[in-house]
């Protein structure tokens, strides 16, 4: 794990370069963009389980306020025909906002039950949802989203010009544009969020997190701390929603937005690794990208192979839930700390493996794990 | 589109009362479903109590409980209540009371054993994230078991109306429910105010390091309280298919929203407090859903639940459960 870091650059560069590769095929690439999006949205959830130690049940609710704003201001339907910056932004500051007035008459629950509210909220946003069929057409959900196009782009611009392939979309919000736009948007996310762990905002999530008396005591406000982690979150969570919406060009069924998904999104972090960037990164990689792509993809290779025919239990898709449970069992018992660990939490979980290993720490590797673990 | 799991917050069936009725059978339907959510919450409440675990699992193990119950009258041949006696029903009907708690009450601690207990020293996320892990590894099993749509439960029990009253219809499956719920909720007081493995099981939950420098078996204690919240959940699986005669491998997941919510709402760990919690829920879900319509019961039960929550943060009767540090 000592460089784990160091593949993240990597794996920026090769997605980046991923619709110019002679394979490149545009459904991948949209697969591609919704794993982008997810990882914004778990990044959004570390900042508030992962920094600031907030066990939040409802993350899913403000990606789809987030989606739902980027309907409401782009579809015809509707008279504002917004561009998709405007949207976007609006939906961040919806978001945010959405998550500061509801979180801050809850802020003296303790432990459990704030999470049991954040779930009860993140229930409460999808039915209002479903239910509020004048505004959001229920389960038909918002479309088409078109979203008016990005500054410095005229609404009929023709990217065929640029087209590698000719089964890309030649419109500004198709893929592959869509796929960069969102791409850079996560490098931007991880970069922002490197940066304000190290800032003084950042440590003092961290202090919370690990004391809250000790860190009260220092001179921080807990309140303030958890709602600026909770206004960071659940902006970037809205964010995540808008890009959702755009990528698949309607909302959707509200279900897209369920408890189910802020589960799936707390699994993805602890998977991947409480608190640490990369690792989240990793875990909806793995994750969603079993769940997305992978099934699919072994569901008709075996059908393929061996004509296997339509029961459930025939299908890798059928065995998907299995696999993700005992996955998520196997990994809280053999490695809570996840794939990627936060140095801070691994030494939490072996508090005796540091004394251990110390003396086989060879003299070249002794120094970097010296370095202060605030990465 | 989470595909992983698609849940349908749509399909959930309840027995709804014909038009027209009154307040009072409102009343009565939400007291009745009140008491299932009940027995279930009950599981969450004592599990929590104990170990402070939020098992997730535990709404899915109820849903398998249903499917156990259902097998069982697959395989008594006691499907249709037109063509068998009353007797091979009563017979069917105690034969899933009895095994139905008693497997989910065995699987429920095996999961425990397997599962948890080497986690028993971790924080308390890894554990939430095991059970989140369990619940899934149930609920693909009863996608296996049963498939993806909703099965028929067989209608073991007549609607034949007790009273008679034009206003309000209390049917023998209302009594079949009270009269199966009630005993089993005045058992389990009886048990933990007054034999010693109860008095066990409150110590525990009060102070598990005193309770263990006391001589009280912390293994035991936990065993047997899985072993109890699993047979309450098989009463009430068999109550519950009975009662709304349809299952489906995805119910588990809203009944143990509701369930769990009760007993967040009574006070997560305390045992009155999780009847309690039951019987506001059902009330209020069917009053809301005769008074402000169907589909905005959940927003009122989650509402209810926060507004509660903000003005007693610990629930209803959750004053004497202490902050564990």
């Amino acid at each position: 794990m000592r460089h784990a870091r160091d593949w993240v650059p990597i794996l920026f560069v090769a997605l980046f370069a991923y619709p110019f590769l002679p394979f490149a095929e545009s459904n991948r690439g949209a697969q591609f963009t919704i794993l982008f999006v997810y990882a914004i949205l778990a990044l959004a959830l570390n900042v508030v389980m992962g920094y600031t130690g907030l066990l939040h049940l409802g993350i899913a609710a403000f990606f789809g306020i987030g989606a739902y704003t980027v309907g409401i201001l782009t579809v015809p339907f509707f008279p504002f025909q917004q561009s998709f910056l405007v949207a976007a932004v609006a939906a961040m500051v919806i978001s945010a906002t959405v998550g500061v007035i509801t979180t801050a008459p809850i802020l003296r629950l303790r432990g459990d039950y704030l999470s049991l509210v954040t779930l009860g909220f993140g229930l409460i946003t999808l039915y209002a949802i479903r239910n509020l069929d004048a505004i959001t057409e229920g389960t038909k959900g918002l479309n088409p989203i078109e979203a008016g196009p990005l500054p410095g782009v005229s609404e009929d611009a023709d990217f065929s010009a640029v087209q590698v392939h000719s089964n890309w979309g030649t419109r500004w919000y198709k893929y592959p544009y869509l796929y960069f736009i969102i791409l850079g948007t996560l490098g931007m996310v991880m970069l922002f969020l490197r940066n304000l762990e190290r800032s003084r905002l950042g440590r003092a999530w961290v202090a919370l997190r690990e004391d809250e008396l000790a860190a009260t005591c220092m001179g921080l406000n807990p309140a303030r701390l958890k709602l600026a982690a909770i206004a960071l979150g659940a902006g970037l969570a809205g964010l995540a929603g808008a890009f959702y919406a755009m990528a698949l060009g309607t909302t959707g069924n509200p279900q897209a937005y369920d408890f189910t998904l802020s589960m799936i999104m707390v699994c993805c972090v602890i998977l991947g690794g409480l608190g640490n960037r990369s690792g989240v990164l990793l875990g909806v990689f793995l994750l969603m990208g079993f769940d997305r792509i992978a099934t699919n993809l072994l569901d008709n290779y075996l059908q393929e192979q061996f004509d296997a025919g339509a029961r459930t239990y025939y299908k890798v898709s059928g065995w998907k839930i299995i696999i993700f449970g005992s996955v998520l069992i196997l990994m809280m018992r053999f490695r809570p700390e996840g794939l990627l660990p936060e140095t801070r939490h691994q030494r939490e979980l072996h508090p005796d493996a540091e004394k251990k290993e110390e003396p086989q720490i060879n003299a070249e590797n002794a120094d970097q794990d010296r370095k202060p673990s605030l990465n | 589109m989470v595909e992983l799991f698609a849940l349908s917050i749509n399909d959930v069936a309840t027995s709804s009362p014909a038009a027209g009725a009154g307040f009072g059978q409102y009343l009565l339907l939400g007291l009745v479903l009140g008491s299932l959510y009940a027995l279930i919450a009950l599981g969450y409440t004592m599990v929590y109590g104990i170990i402070e675990l939020i098992n997730f699992a535990h709404g899915d193990l109820f849903m398998l409980g249903s499917f156990l119950a259902l097998q069982l009258a697959v395989w008594t041949g006691v499907t249709v209540a037109a063509d068998s006696g009353t007797g091979s029903i009563i017979l069917t009907v105690l034969l899933m009371l009895v095994l139905t708690p008693l497997c989910c009450a065995a699987l429920n601690v095996a999961t425990d054993r397997v599962i948890y207990k080497p986690l028993r020293n971790s924080p308390k996320l890894t554990v939430i994230v095991s059970a989140i892990g369990v619940s899934f590894i149930f609920m693909n099993l009863g996608l296996f078991w049963r498939g993806a749509t909703q099965v028929k439960f067989p209608d073991l029990i007549p609607d034949i109306d007790l009273i008679g009253g034009a206003s309000l219809r209390f049917t023998l499956k209302d009594a079949m429910v009270i009269g199966v719920t009630v005993p089993v909720m005045l058992a389990l007081t009886v048990f933990v105010k007054f034999t010693s493995l109860g008095k066990a099981m409150r110590a525990t939950a009060q102070n598990p390091t005193a309770a263990q420098l006391m001589g009280i078996n912390a293994d035991r204690v936990i065993a047997a309280t899985f072993a109890i919240g699993g047979a309450l959940a098989g009463v009430a699986a068999v109550v519950y298919g009975l009662y709304i005669k349809s299952v489906e491998y995805q119910m588990g997941f809203q009944n143990g929203l509701y369930a769990f919510t009760a007993a967040v709402l009574g006070g997560i760990g305390n045992i009155p407090g999780a009847v309690l919690g039951g019987l506001v829920i059902g009330v209020v879900g069917e009053l809301g859903k005769a008074y402000v319509g169907a589909m905005w019961s959940e927003v009122i039960i989650f509402g209810i639940l926060i507004v509660i929550l903000i003005f007693r943060p610990t629930g209803l009767l959750g004053a004497r459960t202490r902050e564990k540090v």
